[in-house]
């Protein structure tokens, strides 16, 4: 929907400008191809219209003296059958290399944009990823891509033609100066006819794309909601909404059909009317004995050869405006800066247990504020408990604490450094953050916890001991080299939980933000896991708790309430406020069954 | 997979309509292939207004034909002819001919738009019924073909097949008919002319048709690859956008980098590859089209003398041997769509077969107002697919009671309740509601008297008001706002940015799970009917609106029969009576107090869920 609306706003020529700054784009990135794809198109062109003089030329040496005075010649028989087969197998070279060389540089500009436009959803910050689903960022690189990439195929096309229409036309001038007129009639008629039909079609064959979209919409949204509409008896409601949404389409494709049918016999019927002015004038000249048969047959075979090449010029001209919006949508994501770069900076600490202190924190979205002066210190050894209403904040700050976005104001500092000033590699050795979703990729256990990482094996056996996931990874069939994901083992919600948790555990951090990373771990278990964890005394834990059990686990709590600290200390003192009280017993209505 | 289907096969004698129509459903890649023409039969069947459609087209073919072979033929007249061999001017002929051509050319161009115009809006008439017309099957099937799996199969079926089969009407149709009326008719021509000359160019260009096949074989193959790369490096894509914050705070992006740049290679890769069959193909039909010229330049010339070959007939020839080129290099690339569209067809009228299992009656029974009584006797249910998954279930629900449904995932709790709304039928055993058998009441009835709020909470893409209304389309504002106050909702309401008349976003999705589900209560509100079934949202409610849905649910329980699959503790307390589910059985029904008493699977629940809330 969005798309039409901008097709619509700019005119015509901006889009032709626009596409060529897209041609230049990928010129750059694939010269060769281009340049050979171009070749191609050029050999064609030459080609065809070598074609049209052997043929002129077999007609007045061959054809007329054997059928109409029976000479034949046929040294010179044989000579035309080998020049015409090679003719035509150049034509077909060149047609080969402009379509293979095309695909060179297609395929080759979509990896190259597809890798930067990769390289930016690496790169950039949580921030952008909680911006934009999954599902848009999926379709830039795959539907976006093949539709910006279309508009790379006219320039070898067009170029090929235009060599074609030049020089079919200084054949003709060679031929007779009076035949050279008729074309010079035709083909501006039919490139404008071209046009004309080209600019005309845009709107309605957009309209048609839009259509099939929003209808394809409708039937996911019904089918999605199958269960509301049969249980208030809407089905019929829905078959209706859909008849409208599918007439459209029926609508705007009935209207590209009667484009379809005024332009498309005109623009091939054209170059017959040529020929018949050809015939007309040409008897006349021959009569005359200022042309010859043959010259005549080889002007009307350059006719035939030229409308086709015109009209697959116009239909790319026609899919250059959803190009450019396509590539638009892309540039949007390539043209972000990355404010996180060189983020982590290169000091090292040598303090082995650390408080981690958050200082001022604030951060903002647009003109929202959801954090505003957050300050707490967790001492090392300490079990924290991070609680609060929903959308207060407390991923934002598992956010900052694991490197994810910057807070707009405020630090987190790691014993007397800040965050951002500690190489990476050692922040990662001290500080761990498990996150809500436990992500797991379509890889072994073993390199789910290493994500790349360099520990031994031993480590991940105690992070998994820890996290109470050993003994079920070990009855795995494959134990930790059994692949997990879509091709492989699919876990429970809780079994993926533990092996997130062990991949923040592996390698012992001294500080552990568990953001709500054990919600649908069974409530023995977790107390197992923390215990765990207590056994070493220097470790901190901050976990983001939804639970009664887990709160009362904690040494302390932090209340955090409209992007506050509203209050800190132990459960028990904190229940006396009552907004803290009102959401524990919030929490304890909404302990699910199952 | 070989495996299943071959299953399905044998035993489709024994089980009869029902395993044939699972097939039709679900052969989305199948490789079994149904013939063209019985695609076509059936085809016609369904779609009788496509035979209007082939008799447009076949005389849009004749029409284009004569346009295509009329210069031809008025090149060989007027070089035969109208030269008259050299022996001077024949003008008068010549104006003649041309003037004819003229007018047939003029002819064709306003022949071809009208029946291009009515065929386009036959093809689109035909395409927009048939999507109607499997779509309201579709809605009509039993919620034991709506499952989660085939969501996306029965959304193919009125979306992409459908588009497949009409970008076919669009062009594969017409080119077959109309290169097959050219090709035929350029033969013809050329028979009149010479015979002899016509075998030859039918002797050249007839190894074309093995090599194209062989070609489109491996084009088909490639692109098959290409797809799978594709979908790789979505996946990879997907993965790494998914996995965003796990992947910043472990530092493995450069493994992922590398995980991309290798998915992307291969892509391109392959891409190139099948792109070259295609740049192929241009070069054999250069060669073929070459050699016929040749070819007919050549036994022309030997032969010409003797037949009686005239010079314009041979360069007549020659033309119409350019002309033929084009029609079997579009046949050509039609060939592949053809299989595609044919078997998209076979698809979308396959799922015309499959049963409608919920017939509403004719002439049903009306319920009368007021909370409802339901009384299940022996009812037993399994999905066409699957296993059993309720057995022999007797229970008596009395009137204005409030009953929580309880078990585990997979205890066919769920199922329960959606038969009792009968979003599908049992296999066996009735379901009475006051005494009428749920299946003898009408629809209507029906739909105001029970009324079901699903889990996920699911709302249209309009505003909130839209929604609720649902419920009973011929209220008004005023009772829309009613229904939120007497729910205790009216503060919710003005908290929103734009009260009942905010959008709430695809399936809802701006607002949360719990917001969805009071705006379902509102609806059920308005609606008011005797027997309210509710499932309870599992995922996580944020407290404050957890608290207005208890609220808003005791008052909406008030003077009905309400049924609710509970999924927290809270429900099963407050409840007058607790069924609990497992493995499709009944295994205890009783008040939460007795059941928590005894030494049961609910007992056990229980125990589960107070350590999960209190402390351990």
């Amino acid at each position: 929907m969005d798309t039409s609306a901008r097709q619509k706003e700019i005119p015509q020529e901006r889009y032709f400008r626009r596409g060529l700054n897209l041609i230049r784009r990928s010129f750059r990135i694939r010269p060769v191809s281009h340049v050979v794809a171009i070749a191609g198109a050029c050999l064609f062109s030459i080609s065809a219209v070598a074609l049209t003089r052997v043929l002129g030329h077999a007609t007045d040496e061959i054809i007329i003296p054997n059928l109409d005075r029976d000479s034949l010649d046929h040294t010179e028989l044989w000579i035309v059958f080998i020049v015409i087969i090679s003719v035509g197998l150049s034509r077909g070279l060149g047609a080969f290399l402009r379509r293979y060389f095309l695909a060179g540089a297609r395929y080759g500009t979509e990896l190259v944009w597809r890798r930067q436009l990769f390289n930016q959803y690496l790169d950039l910050p949580m921030s952008f990823h909680r911006r934009k689903s999954a599902g848009e960022l999926l379709a830039h690189a795959d539907n976006d891509m093949m539709i910006a990439s279309l508009a790379l195929m006219p320039l070898a096309f067009t170029v090929g033609t235009l060599f074609l229409s030049i020089i079919a036309l200084l054949n003709l001038f060679l031929i007779h100066p009076t035949i050279a007129c008729i074309a010079l009639v035709l083909f501006p008629l039919l490139a404008g006819m071209n046009q004309s039909y080209s600019k005309r079609v845009v709107t309605p064959a957009s309209a048609v794309q839009e259509s099939v979209g929003s209808t394809s919409g409708l039937v996911h949204e019904s089918f999605d909601g199958i269960l509301v509409i049969k249980s208030l008896g809407r089905s019929e409601a829905e078959v209706q909404r859909l008849r409208e949404s599918a007439s459209q389409i029926r609508k705007h494709r009935i209207s590209v059909g009667r484009l379809r049918a005024i332009f498309e016999p005109a623009i091939f019927a054209l170059p017959n009317f040529g020929v018949i002015a050809l015939l007309m004038i040409g008897t006349w000249l021959i009569d005359k004995g200022s042309l010859t048969i043959g010259e005549l047959v080889s002007a009307i075979a350059l006719f035939g050869i030229l409308a086709f090449p015109m009209r697959i010029a116009g239909i790319f001209f026609e899919e250059l405006p959803r190009s450019v919006v396509a590539l638009d949508r892309i540039d949007e994501i390539l043209e972000l800066e990355n404010p996180m770069k060189n983020s982590f900076g290169t000091k090292t600490t040598t303090n082995e247990s650390l408080k981690l202190e958050i200082k001022g924190l604030e951060a903002r979205y647009g003109d929202q504020l959801i954090l505003d002066n957050i300050n707490f210190t967790i001492e090392p050894g300490e079990i924290v408990a991070l609680v609060g209403p929903t959308g207060v904040g407390k991923s934002t700050i598992a956010d900052m604490i694991g490197g994810l976005q910057k807070p707009t104001a405020g630090h987190v500092l790691l014993g007397d450094m800040r965050l951002e000033e500690i190489q990476a590699q050692q922040k990662n050795q001290i500080l761990a953050v498990a996150f809500q979703e436990s992500f797991l990729f379509a890889d072994t256990v073993k390199e789910n916890i290493l994500l790349g990482r360099d520990f031994e094996e031993n480590d991940i056996r105690a992070a998994l001991e820890t996290a109470q996931a050993l003994e079920f990874v070990e009855h795995l069939p494959e134990g930790i080299n059994t692949v997990l994901g879509e091709r492989g083992v699919s876990l429970s919600g809780g079994q993926r939980q533990r092996i997130t948790l062990a991949r923040a555990l592996v390698g012992e951090p001294k500080i552990i933000f568990l953001d709500d990373s054990t919600s649908s771990v069974d409530p023995v278990i977790e107390k197992k896991i923390l215990n765990n964890l207590r056994l070493h005394s220097d470790v901190s834990l901050l976990i983001v708790a939804h639970r009664l059990s887990t709160i009362k686990l904690a040494d302390r709590v932090i209340f955090l309430n409209k992007g506050k600290v509203e209050g800190t200390g132990t459960h028990e003192e904190l229940m006396e406020s009552k907004s803290y009280s009102t959401l524990i017993k919030a929490y304890e209505i909404n302990g699910t069954i199952r | 997979m070989k495996q299943q289907r071959f299953i399905r096969r044998s035993t489709r004698g024994e089980v009869g309509q029902d395993a044939q129509a699972i097939t039709q459903i679900d052969n989305d890649e199948s490789d079994e292939k149904t013939g063209a023409l019985e695609v076509l039969r059936r085809g016609l069947e369904v779609s009788p207004e496509l035979r209007s459609g082939a008799a447009l087209t076949v005389m849009m073919a004749l029409i284009v034909a004569a346009g295509s072979l009329a210069i031809p033929i008025l090149i060989q007249q007027i070089l035969d002819q109208g030269l008259n061999n050299g022996n001077g001017l024949r003008t008068g002929f010549i104006y003649i001919s041309c003037s004819i051509a003229i007018g047939i050319i003029t002819f064709v161009v306003f022949a071809q738009r009208a029946t291009y115009n009515r065929l386009v809006k036959v093809a689109e008439t035909t395409i927009l019924e048939l999507r109607i017309r499997v779509f309201r099957h579709l809605q009509k099937l039993s919620l034991a073909d709506h499952q989660e799996a085939r969501k996306g199969i029965l959304t193919a079926r009125v979306t992409s097949d459908i588009e497949t089969l009409s970008q076919f009407a669009q062009w594969g149709a017409i080119a077959w008919i109309v290169d097959s009326v050219i090709i035929l008719g350029t033969l013809l021509v050329m028979a009149i002319y010479s015979w002899q000359l016509t075998i030859a160019v039918i002797a050249i260009y007839i190894p074309i048709i093995p090599i194209l096949k062989a070609i489109q074989r491996q084009q088909f193959i490639k692109y098959r690859d290409v797809r799978e790369a594709v979908s790789e490096t979505m996946g990879e894509a997907s993965e790494a956008i998914t996995a965003a914050p796990v992947i910043r705070s472990y530092g493995y992006e450069e493994s992922v980098r590398k995980k991309l740049e290798k998915a992307n290679q291969s892509q391109y890769k392959r891409q190139i590859k099948a792109h070259k069959f295609f740049a192929l193909l241009a070069p054999v039909m250069d060669a073929f089209s070459a050699l016929a010229i040749a070819g007919v330049i050549v036994v022309g010339s030997l032969l010409g003398p003797d037949i009686g070959l005239t010079s314009g007939e041979m360069i007549a020839f020659v033309f119409l041997t350019t002309i033929l080129v084009a029609p079997i290099w579009e046949l050509g690339e039609v060939l592949d769509q053809t299989q595609t569209a044919l078997a998209g067809w076979w698809k979308i009228i396959s799922v015309l077969d499959v049963p409608i299992e919920v017939i509403e009656p004719s002439n049903g029974r009306e319920l009368s107002k007021g909370p409802l009584e339901i009384r299940v006797d022996q009812l037993s249910f399994s999905y066409r697919t699957g296993d059993q998954v309720l057995h022999d279930i007797n229970v008596l629900i009395p009137a204005g009671s409030n009953v929580a449904v309880v078990g585990e995932t997979g205890s066919g709790k769920t199922t329960f309740v959606k038969l009792l709304a009968r979003l599908a039928d049992p296999i066996s055993g009735t379901i009475k509601v006051n005494g009428l058998p749920l299946e003898s009441i009408e629809m209507t009835s029906r739909h105001e008297s029970i009324q079901m709020v699903p889990q996920d909470g699911f709302l249209f893409d309009q505003t909130i008001y839209d929604n609720v209304l649902f419920g009973k389309p011929d209220s008004n504002e005023e009772d829309v706002m009613k229904a939120f106050e007497s729910l205790g909702l009216s503060w919710w309401v003005q908290k929103l940015p734009n009260g009942v008349n905010t959008q709430t976003g695809p399936r809802g999705e701006r607002l949360s799970v719990g917001e969805r589900q009071l705006v379902a209560l509102a609806r059920a509100q308005l609606a008011n009917p005797g027997l309210l079934i509710l499932d309870e949202a599992t995922s996580a409610v944020d407290p404050e609106t957890e608290v207005a849905l208890v609220s808003a649910l005791d008052q909406l329980s008030q003077g009905r029969t309400t049924i609710s699959v509970a999924h927290r503790l809270s429900t099963a307390e407050r409840s007058d009576m607790v069924i609990v589910f497992d493995k499709g059985h009944i295994v205890e029904i009783g008040s939460h107090h007795w059941l928590s008493q005894q030494d049961g699977v609910y007992a056990n629940l229980y125990k589960s869920w107070i350590g999960n809330t209190q402390s351990v």
